[in-house]
């Protein structure tokens, strides 16, 4: 009995200590600070005055729904490109070749986030890789800039988040008998109808703990947007960087913190409620 | 006599290796047809054939006189029920009846009355709100064939759907199953490695062996006369004994054999030198009489008594011999044997069988 209780003690306390110290604490403190504001002397009082802020200058919110429309576009968009990637390597490449081939998809991700987006950029860049190869062969007359555009910081987002979403999908996949597809087929049933009513089914947890992750990284993601994407291409991140090291308003970053939060929070339990799952299956 | 299902000379050739070799047969409709062999030999190949999952390389397959040949599994109407069953973990017991029926846009009231119907059928009636997950094995047999017979396939192909049941409950399935396929009269194919199960619910079995069919016929007749020494052992229990060919007058052969001679039926036309003897542990007879004409005698030891109730057998012990199966009839008159006895057997030349 005193044997069992203790190993529970020691299990729980490193991970109460690190959920209370490192993830608990902070947010009180930044909350607390949210709720502050300072006036021109330097004197501070409570009030909700960061959050007014934030709903009514257009460009904080418009930013802000920004943000949220493209990191679901690019949560969609990863599904879609995942899946028949994590199709093919478990259902159709021969199985020698499928540890390989997941291997191959992880490599890029030995090397830093910041190494990636730089790689890109060496791609896309006016005098990059890519304008030079269409210019040698005669497909356009002048160099293109390619970078600082939504379209291309979209591409390299996904490109970061690929890996998020294959992995569960792998697993989940592997896990997918084959027979049941087959009997599907016996039965009737078209590729269609086997993708809709047993592939998909199957897939839903993978899938969405899958988009959970990488809708968070993207909307929380401060490097590629800045990086790639344009002047007009802001993100909320780059919000709260503003407030926190450029304008040295703590109280109004810790809003904007608080506010993606929320954000991100509402967004995840509407996804789940739609698609009629709860978190604690998803994370099994 | 309608024929349900035709196989022609069908092959399939994996790399260099061929797993079925020119298999030939007819399943004349509302018969329980199973194919019988050793794990390995070809037998789900040749269903996946049937089925639509693989193309033979050579050979044709009628369904109903109509070549299949070329036509995908959803298309064929033949439905297989799988090794592992395949039942859908995502659907309830309905869905995963009504499947099949809903890809053919059925009404949903026909399905309704129809999958009600198959249900009761199977012995689960009231199941249709089930999860798949809370039935027994039993249970989930049932919906398995169920989900199959609800669409009436010209054939319903099975693979090994027993296999893997308890003893206690596969038995039980044998039977309820070949009841079912007199009721439903849907044409069988059933695939199997277990011997009893072709047996006991088949009109006609086939025995492959490496890919090709040894002997197509009923149990009976592939029981009392197998064609081939791989049918005398593989159906049934069976003794062998090597020994060699003296003399050959019609249908009986002079065999030697540990130093002994015996006459035994000449199981295939041509024999060589070095033939098997097969008889059966049942066609002994324990003491036989003096006066009794053609029968082969021999003295053994009782090695060991292996006692099953009806099933008890007496393994006995040839001097410079193998080990005899000698079946022991439960009555009063031999149950004085013990291991250690000396024992006088025999049998009518009739019942063994020499093959090459
Ligand atoms: N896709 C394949 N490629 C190569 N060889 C195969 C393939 N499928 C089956 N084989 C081989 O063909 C032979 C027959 O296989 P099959 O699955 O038909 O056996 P089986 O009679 O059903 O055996 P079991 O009773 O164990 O299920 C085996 O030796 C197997 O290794
Ligand atoms: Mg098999």
């Amino acid at each position: 009995m005193a044997g069992k209780k203790l190993g529970f003690y020691v299990f729980f306390i490193p991970v109460f200590l690190w959920l209370f110290l490192l993830i608990v604490v902070p947010h009180i403190e930044l909350f607390l600070m949210s709720l502050r504001t300072e006036d021109w002397v330097g004197n501070t009082s409570w009030s909700l005055a960061n959050y007014k802020n934030f709903f009514s200058e257009p460009i904080y919110w418009l930013t802000f729904v920004r943000t949220a429309i493209y990191s679901i576009l690019v949560t969609c968009i990863t599904a879609i490109i995942a899946f028949p990637v994590a199709f093919f390597i478990t259902k159709v490449a021969n199985p020698r070749f499928s540890g390989f081939l997941a291997v191959l998809l992880l490599m890029p991700f030995w090397v830093s986030e910041l190494v990636r987006v730089y790689g890109w950029m060496i791609l896309l860049r006016e005098s990059g890789v890519i304008n030079h190869f269409l210019l040698q062969l005669g497909l356009i007359s002048k160099s293109v800039e390619m970078l600082y555009n939504d379209i291309s910081m979209v591409m390299v987002l996904v490109y970061t988040s690929m890996l998020f979403m294959v992995v569960p999908l792998l697993s989940v996949l592997e896990s997918l008998d084959d027979s049941l597809i087959e009997a599907a087929y016996d039965l009737g049933a078209s590729s269609w109808t086997i993708l809709t009513k047993i592939i998909l089914p199957h897939s839903k947890p993978g899938l969405t703990s899958g988009a959970i992750v990488v809708f968070m990284l993207t909307l929380g993601n401060y490097l590629t947007p800045n990086l790639i994407g344009g002047k007009s291409s802001l993100w909320f991140t780059e919000q709260i960087y503003t407030q926190f090291i450029a304008s040295f308003n703590w109280n109004q970053g810790a809003a904007f913190g608080f506010l993606l939060l929320a954000l991100s929070s509402l967004i995840i339990w509407i996804g789940l409620k739609l698609t009629r799952q709860n978190l604690t299956k998803v994370v099994q | 006599m309608v024929v349900d299902l035709k196989v022609e000379k069908v092959s399939k050739v994996f790399g260099t290796f061929k797993a079925v070799d020119e298999v030939s047969f007819e399943v004349v409709s509302g018969n329980f047809f199973s194919i019988l062999g050793p794990s390995g030999c070809g037998k789900t190949t040749l269903l996946r054939m049937i089925a639509g999952f693989l193309e033979p390389t050579e050979g044709q397959i009628y369904i109903r006189q109509k070549l299949v040949n070329g036509i995908p599994p959803n298309q064929r109407p033949v439905n297989l029920v799988f090794q592992n069953l395949a039942l859908f973990p995502m659907m309830n017991v309905f869905e995963n009846i009504a499947f099949g029926l809903k890809r053919r846009k059925v009404e949903k009231k026909v399905i309704e009355a129809k999958v009600k119907d198959i249900l009761a059928r199977v012995g689960l009636s009231g199941f249709e709100k089930k999860k798949i997950n809370e039935l027994s094995g039993g249970q989930k047999q049932r919906v398995a064939i169920a989900r199959a017979l609800v669409l009436e396939p010209s054939v319903l192909l099975l693979d090994e759907p027993l296999g893997a049941l308890d003893l206690k409950l596969r038995e039980q399935m044998k039977v309820e199953l070949k009841k079912l396929q007199a009721e439903v009269g849907t044409t069988f194919v059933y695939i199997t490695h277990d011997q009893s199960e072709a047996l006991v619910m088949s009109d006609f079995v086939a025995v492959m062996n490496k890919g090709r069919f040894e002997q197509i016929d009923t149990p009976q007749n592939l029981y009392r006369s197998p064609k081939t020494a791989f049918v005398a052992k593989f159906v049934g229990d069976n003794n062998a004994l090597e020994g060699e060919m003296l003399k050959k007058e019609g249908e009986m052969v002079l065999v030697s054999a540990y130093g002994h001679e015996f006459w035994v039926r000449a199981g295939s036309y041509r024999l060589g030198k070095k033939i098997s003897v097969f008889i059966r542990p049942e066609s002994f007879l324990l003491e036989p009489e003096e006066n009794l004409s053609k029968v082969n005698r021999l003295k053994v030891k009782i090695k060991d008594i292996l006692f099953d109730g009806a099933n008890s057998k007496l393994l006995c012990l040839l001097p410079a011999g193998p080990e005899i199966m000698v079946a022991l009839p439960q009555n009063k008159k031999f149950a004085h044997l013990k291991p250690g006895d000396d024992l006088n057997i025999g049998w009518f030349y009739e019942d063994s069988l020499a093959f090459s």
